[in-house]
């Protein structure tokens, strides 16, 4: 595969880009591996870069029911933080954003990583406390993240409607300046490259149907529709669709499947230059360099394997967004989409072992695994290889909700993605 | 935007007018001290997430306020049956029948 440099580009423009090889073979299932891993998306595929290039587990097949990165990678809003307010979670989501930022140089490959910072905004005296919490929370994690006032947000977010007769008027705001965002499609092709590169399989279009075990319990492999394929471990990596999966090994997840919209405008000259959110009126936006404005908020309220979500939802996003930034009030919208993401009841992920020897699951990520990406593809790729937790995804286990050693993340946290 | 119709007012009425509740037929134990962690985690955090056929609650919150039972394939989100709570678990292959 070619490595990309300017002598490539250059020698490619000079014969008209016909001669450019393909980035990852279409492969075909052996009938065993080392390693399965079921979803191909940024996770997965992720997981299958690190257990080549940092255990030399090469013998890995990454399978996905679809198109790579046709899932929740190529739906969410692409946004990148890490100011969580448990410790569990910040050296999570840190650990993602150090791997981030020397991402395209890792992967030889261009993630477009964008360090533009990200504002939440406070528009009542809770937020404000609440806020200040965190921040202080956030430092003593080393976790950047500080206050600004309503004149520094307006400074910092120009686009911003700070007026004091607002009806969720503008109190401050908290920026992590590391916070950013990234080419979403750009981070499955970096790794799927990366990983095949190395000599893993990635097997498009074929749905795993089942999770295999051997008489005493151990994983087997997988059904899938090209037929059964043997494994030593199988990792499953299959955002909403997980519990379904699982189930076929016996393994009851905590986990409810909810359709999560976004949306994007038609595209405009460069206007919004960081992201922000806004927990009360539950919104969050940002630009991405093709000029579109991309919208977010939360999930829908019934659980759905649907892709699609309602209409309803989608009139209170553009509301909220229209409420904080009156200048987009007249921005046609281009389209919507809904991706399924799975949610815990404790809005943290379960990434780790599972009662069945050598089946792994990295799942529950709700509406915020894409900031995730590389931190948890990392440290999953070290629990598959190693037989046992990296010190980041330890307390993310599934017997917490036995245990009662929950991530509560859900009721203390700025839980907007 | 769903349709969803209230077994109490009778009416097929806009998703706006309702919140969703959660998995339906989710039984308290009537001796909580009895139980042990394991018992508690399943009634507490482990829901079915069916792909398909769904036994769930909805409330009425801008109407009547009451809670129901429903039905709903979770592919195509279209509502089998809607019934009263305390109504017994509708037989799922008769609603299918109905379906085709």
């Amino acid at each position: 595969m070619t490595r990309f440099n300017a002598f490539t580009l250059l020698k490619n423009a000079v014969t008209g880009h016909k001669n450019w090889t393909e980035q990852w073979p279409d492969s075909q299932p052996k009938s065993e591996y080392d390693v399965i891993i079921v979803g191909a998306g940024g996770h997965g595929l992720g997981a299958a870069y690190y257990l080549a290039s940092q255990h030399g587990i090469t013998n890995v097949a990454v399978i996905d029911k679809g198109w790579l990165g046709g899932g929740n990678t190529g739906r969410n809003t692409t946004i990148i933080r890490s100011n969580y307010l448990y410790d569990e979670s910040a050296r999570l989501f840190d650990h993602a954003v150090d791997l981030w930022e020397g991402l395209s140089q890792e992967l030889n490959y261009n993630v477009m990583y964008s360090r533009r910072g990200c504002l939440m905004l406070a528009h009542n005296v809770h937020d404000v406390q609440s806020f200040k919490r965190h921040i202080h929370a956030n430092r003593l994690n080393g976790v950047d993240n500080r206050w600004l006032t309503t004149e520094e947000c307006k400074d910092y977010c120009p686009p911003l409607n700070v007026s004091p007769n607002a009806r969720y008027p503008v109190m401050g705001g908290a920026l992590q300046e590391r916070a950013g965002t990234a080419r979403h499609d750009a981070v499955a092709w970096g790794y799927a490259r990366g990983a095949a590169m190395r000599g893993v399989d990635i097997i498009q279009n074929c749905a795993v149907t089942a999770i295999r075990r051997n008489p005493d319990g151990s994983v087997a492999g997988v059904e899938t529709e090209k037929g059964f394929i043997k494994a030593k471990k199988v990792a499953v990596s299959a955002a909403g669709h997980t519990s379904v999966v699982m189930q076929t090994a016996g393994v009851r997840l905590p986990l409810e499947s909810y359709p999560l919209q976004a949306l994007v405008s038609e595209p405009v000259k460069p206007i919004f230059p960081c992201v922000v959110m806004s927990n009360a009126v539950h919104a969050y936006i940002s630009q991405s360099d093709k000029g579109e404005l991309v919208i977010g908020s939360g999930t829908d309220q019934y659980t759905s394997y649907s892709q699609r979500g309602g209409l309803p939802l989608i009139e209170h996003t553009v509301a909220a967004i229209t409420e904080v930034f009156p200048i987009f009030n007249r921005m046609r919208m281009l389209r919507k989409w809904g991706g399924i993401v799975d949610v815990t009841p404790d809005r943290s992920a379960i990434l780790g072992k599972t009662p069945v020897e050598g089946l792994y699951v990295n799942c529950g990520w709700g509406t915020g695994g894409f900031k995730a990406t590389p931190g948890a593809a990392h440290v999953f790729a070290w629990t598959i290889a190693k037989n046992e937790p990296h010190p980041i995804n330890a307390p993310f286990t599934l017997d917490r909700f036995r245990t009662g050693r929950l991530i509560d993340e859900a009721a203390a946290a700025a839980v907007a993605h | 935007m769903l349709l969803i119709h209230c077994p109490y007012c009778d009416e097929t009425l806009p998703e706006a007018e309702f919140t969703y509740a959660g998995q339906a037929h989710v039984v308290r134990a009537q001796d909580p001290s009895s139980q042990d962690d394991g018992q508690w985690e399943d009634f507490l955090f482990m829901r079915e997430n069916a792909r398909g056929p769904h036994y769930e609650r909805w409330r009425h919150f801008h109407g009547c306020g009451r809670f129901f039972n429903a039905v709903r394939d979770t592919v195509s989100d279209k509502f089998l049956t809607t019934y009263k709570a305390g109504d017994a678990r509708p037989d799922l292959s008769s609603l299918l029948e109905g379906q085709e």
